[in-house]
């Protein structure tokens, strides 16, 4: 019963996930940017842009320059996060790729450095007086439910296993269309029951910030307004009409 | 040569704060400063109702949600905030009245909240969970309120890890604000005045003959050599559009005078139109494109109708950031000028060019009398560039400056460049009665310019905006120093160039006469 009810949650919130990303993605890209606005300095050509943008994912840059602490603690939780997920590969493939196996080690450890990452911000929205100022109830929620995750996840790791062999099973029957037997060891439904619910809200929240940075015109657009017209298909109509 | 005495330093160290002290919160500290409401004629002049509409809450709803749909920036934006508080002790207005909602977020907030509410499921459907709240006449009036606490200046999103834009947000919420009628005073009735006569103080082109034939004469006067001010004149090469302070206020004219120089140093032929005698563009501070258009197909047409080759832009903080990264969308393509130029050019490419080329020689000695510092104007350095090299926009006016006198400082390194401070009335926020958040704003670049007049007993501050020298003449004293303790970069080149005395033709004879009494005189 209660892997058909985790089968039929998993399958919604993918679906949910995806579509409402994709709908996210849509509406980003098709919204025109009227006026050129990269925030100067800005590279003057695209390659420029491109590596503008990785050092922004990869490196947080505009955060470091910023704030050292916010940057330090998004940087546990974000890098840590990854590598945890990438380790998490393993339950969803039959044989783990060999790539996988070289994250493993980093990947068990990288668990600390989220939930590290995750009280650090978390406790900047308490002792932070501006902070405080601008959180809202669902900003807490956020984290709670992150920390959540990672500590639900530690403590089948290091606290009281599961039978991770029968959950890989499950996940793998999953991609198939089959639903076999879920374990009902309690961390394991909290964490996949958490997992369940960011994948829900992640379309309609502030975690689409992973998308919208790569749609922000201050930091995606090429400065070569001399250079080269930019003009919006809204503007054009105004233009033509004289 | 004057030497500042800046010994004190050792004897009485005095402690000058930190301009970036992040300082405790003051909730409400400004929520009643409120700018003034435009007449209505002004508000219908550029194309808005004239007074509050009776079904204001829908109109603004659905101008949200329209704003959202033509303005990828603004949509993404409103959506990808973390409340992350990277931004909250970036905005000088912020730092110097310690109002939470001068923090960026808290001020993007103010409007995303309503976003939230009419436009996002969680708001929907969940509104305590997510700030989201209803749109009312409280709301409207704190719209109007902060909105106009926001010089639009850019620096929180340097900082932001997403690159959100609170100049973006607040130009929208204005234009929202606009939409139903609750325009502002000091912005829409420049743009009226600079859409009907073609500049901000609606001098018409008679005034502005007379202003220009004036400083002619003070030039000849000063240097013994027929330097002109053209106005109007068609063949010229060169359109010169400058912000129209640039023709009556201090110092502002100082620099008009210095491009007037540089352009006869240079021997190009080179005109003031007019019609487009206003290089600001406030249709941006209300982030109206329309309005922005329209005053930008001024200058488009002003070119044409005087049939120049090339335009250049005087020292005009957000025009440049109009004419640079805007013009050529708003009123382009430029085909019909000489494609060998950018298009736009800025005064201070001009001159740098032409001090690379070494056709300007200057005596530094002349402004040994300052020992100086550079204000980066925040649309400038954050809105713009120049020169075809990321960065152009910091080094080309400090080079010219530096060519042109011997005491140059740079003030802190936070306080400058892409992190540079705003004067505090950038934005459309230069009226009287916003003085009080003027004053305030301008604290942190203040206690940037009282560190290094500590440390290099640096006396006068040097910009290139409009709005920042103004600001800063009247802001200055409240710190100690003087009303004329800020200069135009262009008045540090005209009181160092060294001009060529005209040869002897007949045309020029009265001049060389002239110029050499003048010399016997001072023998």
């Amino acid at each position: 019963m209660l892997s058909v009810i985790y089968a039929i949650m998993f399958y919604l919130a993918t679906l949910i996930l995806i579509v409402g990303v994709t709908r996210k993605i849509w509406i980003y890209a098709k919204t025109p940017a009227p006026l050129k606005i990269p925030t100067m300095p800005a590279p003057m050509t695209k390659g420029g842009v491109v590596f503008r943008m990785l050092r922004e994912v990869f490196l947080f840059e505009s955060l470091f320059k910023s704030n050292k602490w916010i940057w330090i603690f998004a940087y546990l939780f974000h890098f840590g996060m990854l590598l945890v997920l990438l380790r998490h590969l393993r339950y969803f493939t039959k044989d783990v790729w060999w790539w996988v196996e070289i994250v493993q080690p980093f990947g068990i450890y990288a668990g600390f450095a989220m939930a590290i990452g995750l009280v650090g911000l978390w406790a900047r929205r308490f002792l932070v007086e501006r902070i405080r100022y601008i959180s809202n109830p669902s900003d807490h929620l956020m984290l709670a439910l992150l920390l959540g995750i990672a500590a639900s996840g530690l403590a089948m790791k290091f606290v009281s296993h599961t039978d991770i062999i029968a959950v890989k099973v499950y996940m793998l029957g999953l991609l198939t269309f089959q639903i076999g037997t879920l374990p009902t060891h309690p961390a394991l439904l909290i964490h996949l029951g958490l997992v369940i619910i960011l994948m829900i809200i992640f379309p309609i929240s502030k975690l689409l910030h992973g998308v919208g940075i790569f749609f922000s015109p201050t930091r995606n657009q090429v400065d070569d307004s001399r250079k080269k017209r930019h003009i919006a298909p809204w503007a054009k109509k105004l233009e033509d009409e004289g | 040569m004057v030497e500042l005495d800046i010994s004190h330093k050792k004897h009485n160290p005095k402690f000058v704060g930190d301009p970036l002290e992040i300082p405790k919160l003051a909730c409400g500290a400004m929520a009643d400063l409120q700018t003034y409401a435009a007449h209505p004629q002004h508000n219908e002049d550029i194309g808005f109702p004239p007074e509050l509409i009776d079904n204001w809450k829908e109109v603004a709803i659905a101008k949200i949600g329209e704003l959202a749909k033509k303005n990828r920036a603004f949509q993404v934006y409103l959506d990808t905030c973390v409340k992350c508080g990277a931004c909250t002790d970036k905005c000088h207005y912020f730092l110097g009245t310690g109002d939470p909602k001068n923090m960026p977020v808290a001020r993007q907030d103010l409007l995303r909240s309503v976003y939230r509410r009419y436009y996002t499921f969680a708001g929907k459907y969940f509104p305590w969970l997510v700030g989201a709240r209803d749109l009312t006449k409280e709301v409207l009036e704190e719209w109007y309120t902060y909105y106009h606490q926001c010089s639009q200046c850019r620096r929180c999103s340097v900082f932001c890890p997403y690159g959100i834009d609170t100049a973006e947000i607040s130009m929208a919420a204005r234009e929202i604000l606009n939409s139903v009628g609750k325009g502002q005073k000091y912005c829409n009735e420049i743009i009226a005045k600079a859409e009907k006569i073609g500049n901000n103080l609606g001098l018409n082109p008679k005034a502005l003959r007379a202003t220009l034939e004036d400083l002619e004469e003070d030039l000849e006067e000063e240097t013994g050599i027929p330097i002109r001010l053209p106005l109007d004149e068609k063949g010229a090469d060169i359109l010169l559009i400058t912000p129209s302070a640039d023709f009556f206020a201090e110092p502002h004219i100082e620099g008009l005078l210095g491009y007037a120089k540089v352009f006869h140093q240079a021997g190009v032929s080179w005109t003031i139109s007019s019609y487009a005698s206003e290089a600001a563009n406030f249709g941006m501070f209300i982030g109206s494109y329309e309005n922005m258009r329209e005053l930008s197909l001024r200058i488009k047409k002003a070119a044409k109708d005087l049939g120049v080759k090339r335009i250049i832009f005087g020292e005009c903080g957000h025009a440049w950031r109009v004419a640079y990264s805007f013009l050529n969308t708003l009123a382009g393509p430029f085909d019909f000028l000489d494609q060998n130029y950018p298009i736009p050019q800025h005064i201070m490419e001009f001159t740098h060019d032409m001090i690379q080329k070494g056709d300007l020689k200057f005596d530094k000695s002349k402004n040994d009398e300052y020992r100086l510092t550079f204000h980066d104007s925040c649309n400038v350095a954050r809105g713009s560039n120049m020169g075809d090299i990321p960065g152009g926009q910091f080094e080309f006016p400090r080079e010219v400056i530096k060519a042109c006198c011997n005491y140059y400082y740079d003030m802190e390194r936070d306080t400058i460049k892409e992190s540079t401070l705003c004067c505090g009335g950038g934005g459309g926020l230069l009226t009287d009665e916003l003085m009080d958040l003027r004053t305030k704003g301008a604290s942190p670049r203040m206690t940037a310019l009282q560190q290094v007049t500590e440390d290099h007993g640096v006396s006068h501050m040097v910009a290139i905006c409009a709005i920042c020298k103004t600001q800063f003449s009247k802001i200055m004293p409240k710190f100690g120093y003087e009303m004329d303790s800020i200069l135009s970069v262009h008045q540090l080149v005209s009181n160092a160039i060294i001009l060529d005395k005209p040869k002897t033709d007949n045309a020029d004879n009265d001049a060389v006469k002239k110029d050499s009494e003048a010399e016997a005189n001072n023998e």
